[in-house]
């Protein structure tokens, strides 16, 4: 083919035109060329994308897997246990009762304005102008004075008292609706979407489908303007709650911190009348009895009955079970569901089974409280947190068969109120609401991969659907690449707003608009002036770079583990092995069900027929690891891997907000830590991580200079 | 080598495999022989499809799948166009040899000859390969930087 080419050529410098046939066959290569092209950015593109959804959701699981340990140490130990005192705060229900008190404790009034306030002026009742002021204030990067959110959330909170469950609209002829995903904290997404769309008015209904704060840095400035046109057309938007509408959640994935940074006096109180708010949101909108809009999903015992009858603003966080979480064996836990149920080996979903389930969430559902109290507590007053919970899990061990429970005891919350089996059932059904993914598969499982809710096949869509005559679920939650997506032979469609959600340029994201017809029509979108001049390379580009990084520290931060997997496979100790047990002892150790063999030329730059030297390979993760020095290396490494679970204990134990905690509480994190993790943490090691940092100014620690000291930083990112 | 040859293929079939059921959706093959570094024209893709579909039903196994890729790679059917080919195709086009294309000319020729692009592919292919400032595409630079991407 190359020869005839050049024989053209030779005749084409003769004649200035060009035959036909020529021009064709050019056209020819160069559209294949660049085909090729195309889907092998496309290709990058997908391995990118599960790059981070991986690491998301291993995140989520994580969270909660902490989040049951500690629901664990305060059902199972002793009052006077010191961990249980730091953390029981987050279980207890608060002091004050009764709603009278708490709207005198949330009083505005008292909290002056000074004239040097240079932000909006908001006055009440609020009107559409007042929105429109707070939005133009806040794309001017105006901070409202903590008296007005104080004043607008109480305003929201009464309001949402008196709002049902389940919002029940009503699509006519003249409106169209807008509905939108997930935001969490994008506040530029949300003013395109207004560009775009208009403003929310009684012409113009929305409903916004839950997930407003963390990780993006304007979660509070979303919450303000929503709530501000609830407050305007209360007939017209519609909030549903999503699972980061949680107190719990919020202190892993910064919305806490940002409230706490922004309003450094009154933040304590925003954040607790915010999780009233949260928990009196409503749980899902219904359009025309015909198009149910949920935040996560459904399962195959979701019933909207049920979902109206519920107290739902009990729930104030859908990871914590109603009081008593010891239960009769014959119910089932959202953690221990379909354990015979036949979970698919691998893949996408990577819905393996919970095969640590030495975890806290067993004992939690499996024990029975009365027998452990019987034993003699006394004599073990003293003991270690550590060694209280080996010989309790010695105990279960012997328990494991107990299934009916007799009445739970109430030391572990002053109230009573008892275990209902009714109340675990509305439990779940929210918690499934607010964290279910879908699946191609028939079915339902336990979704353990977020570690929370389940995972729901197309035949339980049919089936619910069916049952309540509904057509269509629009669900958000996830994040997609196009903005929406549907499955389920298009019964369920996924609305997510987020764009630009891991990395600049790594979806877009979308809103739907939806007539009296029901048929849902979609805007994309994407925010970012700089990710609009980006090329197709480009943006993949930088998005892959940004994955891979989050991937290396994740290498990084697993060091350890990963030598060990990689000795095993290498017995005469040589310092190599085969590319494909480097995927395997990888996936073993990462757990992301991440395809290593199509990401190895990205991670690995150096093979030798197919072989791997591994160390150094490790060596050579271009890590930065920080300046100071720490005896025990090994408390190092926990650091990192611990991450967001120590920043969220450190959160927890900082019960006055403050951003500051003591050496003794430093110290107790630890201990706490080391027990979830089932590792030895010495005394001496944490003595030493502690005077790394100077304590001698005021004996205590800044959670944000710590957790900074620490982060990491990839060294390649500046090659 | 052989084996080597199904796993390179699985690996990337596996990207696309959303249901873990050895299965993707006809519309990915092309995305995923092209990753494998082949370069089928778009009838090649038809014929190849019509071969391995399962019956009308929009997807594709892996059984079926695994021994006609390998045929494929193994014989290098769809053998990558090399550069200086691929610079002459340009050339061909740049009738007045000005080392440059502008953005209608090209399109021209891809929106109306050979394996018609659509509209939005022209959109994205400008996007790409056009000079941002000057609009215009220096088709001699664009290749020796895109031809460079590691491989998957």
């Amino acid at each position: 083919m190359g020869k005839s080419k050049v024989q053209l050529k030779k005749c084409d410098r003769v004649c200035i035109s060009v035959p036909a046939a020529t021009a064709i066959r050019a056209a020819l290569l160069i559209q294949r060329w660049y085909r090729q092209y195309v889907a092998r950015l496309e290709m990058r593109r997908r391995c990118t994308w599960n790059i981070f959804q991986s690491i998301e959701y291993a995140g989520e699981q994580d969270q909660i897997k902490l989040y049951n340990f500690f629901g664990f140490l305060m059902d199972h130990f002793t009052p006077a246990s010191s961990e249980r005192n730091l953390i029981c705060h987050i279980f207890r229900k608060n002091e004050i009762c009764r709603d009278i008190d708490w709207e005198r404790y949330f009083c505005y009034r008292s909290i002056e304005v000074p004239d040097s306030y240079t932000g909006p002026h908001l006055t009440f009742p609020m009107t559409f102008c007042g929105v429109s002021k707070l939005v133009e204030a806040f794309k001017h990067k105006q901070q409202l004075h903590a008296r007005y959110v104080l004043q607008l959330l109480g305003e929201t909170w009464r309001l949402l008292r008196i709002l049902p469950n389940i919002n029940q609209v009503s699509a006519c002829h003249t409106k169209e609706i807008t509905i939108c995903g997930d935001l969490h904290g994008h506040l530029e997404d949300l003013l395109l979407i207004f560009y775009k769309n208009g403003l929310p008015s009684s012409d113009k209904p929305y409903v916004f489908n839950g997930d407003y704060v963390d990780r993006g840095k304007n979660s509070l400035e979303i919450l303000l303007i929503l709530f501000g046109f609830l407050l305007v057309y209360p007939n017209d938007v519609h909030l549903n709650r999503g699972n980061h509408e949680d107190h719990i959640v919020n202190l892993r994935y910064g919305f806490t911190k940002e409230v706490l940074g922004k309003y450094r006096v009154h933040g304590k109180k925003i954040l607790k009348l915010l999780q009233k708010i949260f928990s009196w949101l409503p749980l899902a909108t219904v359009i025309d009895q015909k198009v149910l809009i949920v935040h996560g999903g459904i399962s195959d015992t979701t019933d909207l009955d049920t979902i109206g009858r519920v107290d739902r603003h009990k729930y104030v966080s859908a990871l914590k079970a109603p009081k008593h979480h010891a239960v009769n064996g014959s119910t089932t836990q959202t953690m221990n569901r379909n354990r015979e149920a036949n979970l698919p080996e691998e893949g996408r979903r990577r819905v393996y089974s919970m095969n640590h389930c030495s975890s806290a969430s067993a004992y939690r559902y499996n024990l029975q409280h009365r027998s452990l109290h019987s034993q003699s507590i006394s004599s073990h007053l003293n003991c270690s947190v550590e060694e209280e919970l080996k010989m309790r899990r010695r105990m279960a061990g012997f328990d494991q068969s107990y299934r009916k429970l007799s009445q739970s005891d109430s030391d572990s919350d002053p109230e009573s109120g008892e275990t209902t089996e009714t109340d675990e059932h509305q439990w779940k059904q929210i918690v499934d609401m607010l964290w279910s993914d879908p699946m191609a598969q028939n079915g339902c499982v336990p979704n353990e991969v977020r570690g929370g809710g389940c995972y729901w096949g197309p035949d339980v869509t049919e089936e619910v659907l069916g049952r309540h005559n509904l057509q269509l679920l629009i669900r958000s939650h996830e994040c997609k690449q196009e903005g929406y997506e549907f499955c389920h032979n298009r019964r369920v469609l996924t609305i997510f707003s987020a764009s630009n959600y891991y990395e600049v340029g790594s979806n877009r994201g979308a809103y739907i608009r939806m007539g009296s017809d029901l048929v849902p029509h979609f805007i994309q979108y994407q925010a970012s002036r700089t990710c609009m001049e980006l090329t197709l390379r480009q943006s993949v580009g930088w998005t892959e770079r940004s994955a891979l990084r989050a991937l290396r520290e994740q290498l990084f931060v697993h060091k350890s583990d990963l030598i060990s997997a990689f000795q095993e496979f290498d017995p005469h100790n040589t310092g190599k092995i085969s590319l494909r047990n480097w995927a395997s002892a990888t996936e073993k150790v990462l757990n992301l069900g991440l395809p290593w063999r199509v990401l190895r030329p990205q991670l690995v730059n150096r093979t030798q027929y197919g072989m791997v030297d591994y160390q150094q390979w490790i060596r050579e993760l271009s890590i930065t690891e920080p300046k100071l020095e720490v005896s025990d290396n090994s408390i190092l490494e926990t650091m990192y891997k611990n991450h967001s679970n120590l920043e969220t204990i450190f959160r927890i134990i900082d019960t006055d907000h403050s951003g500051l905690i003591s050496f003794e509480e430093f110290h107790q994190t630890w201990k706490l830590l080391s027990t979830h993790l089932k590792m030895e943490i010495s005394d001496k090691a944490i003595a030493d991580l502690a005077q790394s940092i100077d304590f001698n100014k005021d004996g205590s620690i800044d959670i944000n200079e710590f957790m900074e000291a620490f982060r990491l930083v990839d060294l390649s990112a500046h090659s | 080598m052989v084996s080597d040859v199904h796993k390179k293929i699985k690996a990337a079939f596996e990207a696309f495999d959303y249901e873990t059921n050895n299965t993707v959706d006809v519309r990915e093959i092309g995305t995923i022989i092209y990753s494998l570094g082949c370069f089928p024209s778009q009838t090649d893709l038809h014929d190849f499809i019509a071969e391995v579909e399962e019956d009308h039903t929009g997807y594709i196994h892996l059984d079926k799948f695994l021994p006609a890729m390998a045929k494929i790679l193994l014989e290098h059917k769809y053998p990558p166009i090399p550069e200086d080919i691929l610079l002459q195709a340009f050339e061909v086009l740049d009738k007045e040899k000005k080392g440059y294309l502008e953005p209608e000319e090209l399109a021209n020729y891809m929106t109306q000859e050979g394996e018609l692009f659509t509209q939005e592919e022209m959109d994205e292919m400008l996007t790409a390969l056009a000079d941002h400032e000057k609009d215009l595409i220096y088709y001699k630079d664009i290749l020796s930087q895109l031809t460079i991407d590691p491989e998957l």
